[in-house]
C-alpha cells in the first residue's frame, strides 16, 4: 500500500516546503494577507510532518540516499522510531507557534519581515534535517545551519550592543559545543572514513574511547540544551529574539540536542554504561536545581522562561540518566520507563515552554512591557491570553490533570525502581535526585505564582520602565490567539491521555534498547496509566478532571440553589488598613524573597540597603551568576592572554614573515635530514 | 462485589469523608480547650460556622478576577476528590487507583496553587504576603513528602495506596524501623502542610505571623466557608493518609462489606487520638519564627531520608 520510503519522501518534501516559503517572503513582504498566508503555509507544514511521522512511529525505518553535497559523499537519511518522534515533537509544536507568528509579526517592516521569514523556515527546515540525517557529514551541516539561521533570528536587533553581546556568546557557545560532536565523530569513526551512522553504529570501541566519546557528545550537546555550566547562552539569546523564535529555540532547538544525546549515546555508541548515567543523572539535578533557583530570581518575563528551559533540560537528562543507570545494570525494563519518562518531558517541555514564551510575546506586544513589575491586573485587559497562560503555568508547575504532571510522574516512578540496583550507592542516589525534582517541581509553582499573581492578577504597577516600541493595550489577535489556544489544548491531550503516549514512546525505546516496558505496561488503556504493573501504581487523569470539573459544578449549583449568589463588590479589606496604593503588592523581587533567605549562599547577591539617614532611600538587590566569575572570565582572560602573546608574532612587516618562512624550512629541512 | 456497589461505596465514602471533616476540626478545638483549661464549645460548632457563612452576602475586591471566585469551588473539588480516593474506611474500591500517593500529592498542589493566585488577585499587601508564605511551606514540605511515601513505597513496593495498606494490614505483623522515622517526619510535614502549630497558626490573624489566613484574607460568605471546609477536609485526608501508611489495621476490603463497622470503629478511634496527639502537639509547642520553618522541614526531610537509607541497609 505504501512504497518503501513513502513517508520519509512526505518528511523531506516538508523540509523542502519550508525553504520554499523562506525564500516566497522577499516576493510580497508589504501584503500582511501575503504574510500571514506565507506562516500558515508553514503551519500546515508541521500539521503534515506531524501526522506523517506518527504513521512512521509504527513502521519500520526508512532509509533514502540522495545524490547531493560533496562527491562521494551523497547525503543519507533515515526515519526511524527515535527521529519519527522528534519530528512529530517538530512538525505540532511549530505548527502552533506558526500560526502564532502569522498573526505576531504583522507589524514589521517589509525588508525586515523578509528577512525573518526566510531564516524562520530555513531554521524549521535544518531541525527538520538535523532529525533526519543518517551520516555525519549532513548531520553536521543540517546543526550547523540550525545553529547559524537562529543566530540571526536572534541578532534581529542587531543595532542594540547587548544584543550583539547575546548572539557572540549563543554563537560561541553553540561553536564550542559544535567542535566536541564533531570529535565524538571523530572518535566513533575510528578512521574507516566512513561516516554513515550505520558504519558509527558498527564500529567497535573500547572501553575507554566509548566512554572519550559519550563525554564529547554529552557536553557538546549539552551546550546546546542549556545543561550546566554551558547554559549562560540561554538567558541571553532567548529574551535577544522575538517571542516565536525564542518559542522554537527553546521549545525545539534544545530538543534537537536531547535529540542528539539519545541518538549517539544509545544508538551510535551503545552499551550504555551505569557510570555514563551518573554523570548524566548528578549534572541533570544540578542542572534542575540551578535553573529553577535563578528563575525565581528573574523579573524579565523571557529571562525568567530561559532559565526554566534550562531547569526543564536538567529534568529531561535526569531521566535519561536513571534510564542509563538502569540500562548500565542490565534492567532494560526500568531504563525503558526512564528513557520514555524523559522523552515525554520532552515532548511537553516543548509544547508548554512555547506556549509560555508566545504568551510573552503577546504581553510585549500589549503593553511593551518585559519588566513584571511593571506589569500587573492584566487578566482584565487580555483575558484570553490569560487564560492560555494560565493553562501554560499550571503545566511547567507538573500539577494534574495537565501534562507536565505525567512526565514528572513517570520519572519519579523511574526512581521508585531503584530497589533493583545492586550498588548501594547508586540505589540511595537516584531516590535523592527524585527528591530535587520535587523541590524543582514545588518551586516552578512558586515561580509561576509569582509569574502569574505579579503580571495578570491584582492592580496594574506603577511603571518604572518606559514601554518599548508600538503597543496595542489589547487582547491578541485572532491568530496568535489560535496559536496559543492550540498548544493549551494540546497540554490537555498530553496530559489526560498519557497511555497513547506512553505505547507511542515504547516503540522509540524497543528500537533503541530492543526491549521496552513491562508486559502490564502495555495493557494501560486511554483511561490507565500503568507504568510497570497495576498493583504498583496507576494514574487516570481523566478521572482526576472528571471528579473535580463535577465537583466544582455540583457545588456552584447546589449553593446556588440552596443558599444564594448574592455579591456585593467593594474595596479590598486588607485588615482594616485605611490607605493601599498599587506599591504595596508584591512585586516579582518582593515575591522571592524567601528563596533568597534559604538558599543566599547559592547566589552572588550584591545588596544595597539605605542608611536611617538618606533623603532617598534606595533598595536594590542585584543577582549574578557565579558561572561567569568562576569558569567563563578566567577562560576569556587566559584566550586573550595567548592571543595577545601570539600577536607579537604579528609585526605587520614582510621580512619578519619571510623571515618565519625561512625558518619554517630551515626546521623542516633539519627534520627531514 | 459487582461493579455498581464498588463505585457507589466509594461515592459513600467520599461523601462520609466531606461531611465528618469539619467534626475532626470540633474535635480538635474541644480538646485544644481541655487542654488549655477552657470551656470547650460544642463539637457541632463549625458546622454553625460553616451554616452561618453560607448565608451571608459575599463581599468581593473591585478588581478581583473571575479567578477569585472561581478558586474556593476548584479547593473544594480537589479535597473532594482526595476524599474519594483515600482509603479511610475499605480498601480496593474501583476508582481508587485512579491516583496513587504521588498523584494525590500533586492534587493538593494543584489546590495550594490555585490559592496562591486566587491571594494575589485582590493585589493587597497581604494577599502576596500570604501566597509567598504559602508556597514558601509548600515548597520546603515537598521533598520531605516524597521521602516519607517513597520509604513506605519502597517497602511495599508500590505507590498506591491500597497495594500499601493491603502489604502491611492484611498480613503478618512486621515492624519496620525504617516507617519509624518516615511517621515522624510525616507528621512533621503535616502539621505544615495543613498550617497548624507550630508551622502556622490557624487561630490567628496577625500580620506578621499569619501564613494561610494572610491569603484567604479578602474572602468572605459561600467562598470562604468552602475554603474553611475544605481546609477540614484535607486536614481529615492528611491522617487518613498517616494512616493508611503507618497504621492501617482494621480497615476492610471493598469485596467484604461485612468488615466495616468494624473499619468504622477502628477509624474513629484512631481519629480521636489523632486528634488528642494534634491538640497536645498545639498546647505544647509555640509557633515558631517563619524562618525556622526551613529548618523544621529540612529536618522532616533529613528524618525521611534516614528512614529510606535505614531500610536499605536492612534490605541488604
Amino acid at each position: 500500500m505504501y512504497a518503501p520510503d513513502s513517508i520519509l519522501i512526505v518528511a523531506l518534501a516538508v523540509v523542502l516546503g519550508w525553504l520554499a516559503v523562506g525564500l516566497l517572503g522577499s516576493l510580497r513582504p508589504q501584503s500582511i494577507i501575503f504574510r500571514q498566508l506565507l506562516f500558515t503555509l508553514g503551519a500546515l507544514g508541521g500539521c503534515i510532518l506531524f501526522i506523517a511521522s506518527i504513521f512512521a512511529l509504527e513502521r519500520p525505518a526508512e532509509n533514502l540516499v540522495l545524490p547531493l553535497g560533496l562527491p562521494d559523499l551523497p547525503f543519507h537519511l533515515r526515519l526511524d522510531a527515535l527521529s519519527a518522534f522528534f519530528l512529530s515533537l517538530l512538525g505540532a509544536v511549530s505548527a502552533g507557534i506558526s500560526i502564532f507568528a502569522a498573526g505576531y509579526f504583522r507589524d514589521e517592516e517589509p525588508g525586515r519581515f523578509a528577512f525573518i521569514c526566510m531564516f524562520y523556515h530555513f531554521f524549521l527546515a535544518s531541525m527538520g534535517l538535523v532529525m533526519l540525517a543518517d551520516d555525519a557529514y549532513l548531520f553536521m551541516v543540517a546543526w550547523e545551519t540550525m545553529a547559524l539561521t537562529s543566530y540571526f533570528l536572534v541578532t534581529l536587533d542587531h543595532k542594540l550592543a547587548h544584543i550583539r553581546n547575546a548572539g557572540f556568546i549563543y554563537l560561541l557557545i553553540a561553536h564550542l559545543g559544535a567542535i566536541a560532536i564533531l570529535l565524538s565523530f571523530g572518535v566513533l569513526h575510528g578512521g574507516h572514513g566512513d561516516y554513515t551512522f550505520t558504519a558509527l553504529r558498527n564500529a567497535a570501541l573500547t572501553p575507554f574511547w566509548a566512554t572519550v566519546a559519550f563525554l564529547l557528545a554529552f557536553f557538546g550537546f549539552g551546550a546546546k540544551a542549556g545543561m550546566l555550566p554551558l547554559h549562560v547562552w540561554l538567558p541571553e539569546a532567548h529574551p535577544a529574539a522575538p517571542s516565536p523564535v525564542s518559542a522554537l529555540m527553546s521549545g525545539i532547538m534544545l530538543k534537537t540536542a536531547i535529540y542528539g544525546m539519545i541518538r549517539l549515546i544509545y544508538d551510535l555508541i551503545g552499551n550504555v554504561r551505569w557510570e555514563w548515567g551518573m554523570v548524566v543523572l548528578v549534572i541533570g539535578t544540578i542542572t534542575t536545581l540551578f535553573g529553577v533557583l535563578y528563575a525565581l530570581m528573574q523579573h524579565d518575563l523571557k529571562r525568567l522562561l530561559a532559565y526554566h528551559s534550562v531547569e526543564n533540560i536538567g529534568i529531561i537528562l535526569l531521566g535519561l540518566g536513571m534510564s542509563m543507570v538502569f540500562i548500565g545494570f542490565g534492567h532494560p525494563a526500568a531504563g525503558a520507563l526512564g528513557l520514555i519518562a524523559a522523552l515525554y518531558h520532552t515532548f511537553n517541555h516543548a509544547v508548554f515552554k512555547s506556549l509560555l514564551f508566545l504568551g510573552a510575546g503577546s504581553i510585549l506586544h500589549a503593553t511593551g512591557l518585559r519588566n513584571l513589575n511593571d506589569m500587573g491586573g492584566l487578566i482584565h485587559k487580555m483575558p484570553r491570553t490569560a487564560f492560555c497562560f494560565l493553562i501554560g503555568a499550571l503545566a511547567i508547575s507538573a500539577l494534574p490533570p495537565l501534562n507536565g504532571f505525567v512526565s514528572e510522574w513517570l520519572t519519579f516512578q523511574t526512581a521508585l525502581q531503584a530497589l533493583i540496583l545492586e550498588n548501594g550507592v547508586v540505589r540511595s542516589l537516584v531516590p535523592l535526585s527524585a527528591a530535587a525534582l520535587a523541590l524543582a517541581g514545588a518551586l516552578t509553582a512558586m515561580c509561576f505564582v509569582k509569574v502569574y499573581g505579579v503580571a495578570f492578577l491584582g492592580q496594574q504597577h506603577e511603571p518604572r520602565h518606559v514601554p518599548q516600541g508600538v503597543f496595542h493595550g489589547g487582547d491578541a489577535t485572532h491568530l496568535e490567539r489560535a496559536g496559543m489556544a492550540y498548544l493549551a489544548a494540546c497540554c490537555f491531550l498530553l496530559g489526560l491521555f498519557p497511555s497513547t503516549v506512553l505505547l507511542a514512546l515504547n516503540r522509540v525505546a524497543v528500537s533503541l534498547n530492543g526491549e521496552g516496558l513491562t508486559p502490564a505496561a502495555l495493557k494501560s488503556n486511554w483511561l490507565w496509566l500503568v507504568p510497570t504493573a497495576p498493583a504498583q501504581a496507576s494514574y487516570s487523569p481523566v478521572i482526576l478532571f472528571l471528579v473535580i470539573v463535577v465537583v466544582v459544578l455540583l457545588t456552584f449549583i447546589f449553593v446556588r440553589n440552596f443558599y444564594h449568589g448574592r455579591v456585593r463588590v467593594s474595596y479590598p479589606w486588607a485588615c482594616g488598613f485605611p490607605e493601599r496604593t498599587t506599591r504595596m503588592q508584591d512585586t516579582a523581587d518582593a515575591f522571592a524573597q524567601p528563596i533568597r533567605h534559604v538558599f543566599g549562599p547559592l547566589y552572588l547577591m550584591t545588596r544595597h540597603l539605605p542608611a536611617p539617614d538618606d533623603a532617598v532611600p534606595r533598595y536594590s538587590v542585584k543577582i549574578e551568576d557565579r558561572h561567569w566569575y568562576w569558569l567563563y572570565l578566567p577562560v576569556a582572560r587566559l584566550t586573550g592572554f595567548i592571543s595577545e602573546k601570539l600577536g607579537l608574532l604579528q609585526q605587520g612587516q614582510i621580512r619578519v614573515y619571510l623571515l618565519y618562512s625561512f625558518i619554517t624550512l630551515l626546521t623542516l629541512l633539519v627534520l627531514v635530514v | 462485589m459487582n461493579q455498581f456497589t464498588g463505585i457507589s461505596l466509594q461515592i459513600l465514602q467520599s461523601v462520609f469523608v466531606v461531611l465528618a471533616a469539619p467534626l475532626l476540626i470540633g474535635w480538635v478545638n474541644i480538646c485544644r480547650a481541655w487542654l488549655q483549661n477552657r470551656s470547650a464549645p460544642s463539637i457541632l460548632l463549625p458546622y454553625y460556622t460553616l451554616a452561618k457563612l453560607f448565608h451571608k452576602d459575599a463581599v468581593i475586591a473591585s478588581h478581583a478576577s473571575p479567578l477569585f471566585r472561581t478558586t474556593p469551588y476548584i479547593l473544594f473539588g480537589c479535597m473532594w476528590l482526595a476524599a474519594g480516593i483515600v482509603p479511610s474506611l475499605a480498601t480496593n474500591l474501583p476508582f481508587s487507583p485512579a491516583a496513587d500517593i504521588i498523584a494525590l500529592v500533586a492534587v493538593f498542589a494543584l489546590a495550594r496553587m490555585f490559592s496562591a493566585l486566587a491571594a494575589f488577585d485582590t493585589g493587597t499587601a497581604f494577599g502576596g504576603l500570604g501566597a509567598r508564605r504559602e508556597m514558601l511551606i509548600g515548597f520546603l514540605a515537598e521533598p520531605a513528602m516524597l521521602m516519607t511515601l517513597y520509604t513506605a513505597a519502597f517497602i511495599s513496593g508500590s505507590t498506591s495506596l491500597d497495594t500499601i495498606v493491603a502489604s502491611q494490614a492484611h498480613q503478618t505483623f512486621s515492624i519496620h524501623p525504617s516507617l519509624a522515622f518516615a511517621g515522624v517526619a510525616f507528621s512533621m510535614v503535616l502539621l505544615a502542610e495543613n498550617g497548624r502549630i507550630p508551622v502556622d497558626n490557624p487561630a490567628t490573624h496577625l500580620e506578621l505571623t499569619m501564613i494561610h489566613e494572610a491569603m484567604i484574607l479578602e474572602y468572605s460568605a459561600r467562598h470562604l466557608a468552602l475554603i474553611e471546609w475544605a481546609q477540614a477536609v484535607k486536614l481529615f485526608v492528611y491522617m487518613i493518609i498517616g494512616f493508611a501508611l503507618f497504621i492501617p489495621w482494621g480497615i476492610a476490603n471493598a469485596s467484604d462489606p461485612a468488615g466495616l463497622p468494624l473499619a468504622f470503629v477502628a477509624l474513629v478511634a484512631k481519629l480521636v487520638t489523632a486528634g488528642l496527639v494534634l491538640a497536645l502537639i498545639e498546647t505544647l509547642l509555640a509557633k515558631f519564627r517563619l524562618f525556622i520553618a526551613p529548618e523544621f522541614l529540612s529536618s522532616a526531610f533529613l528524618l525521611a531520608v534516614l528512614g529510606m537509607l535505614t531500610y536499605f541497609l536492612n534490605r541488604t
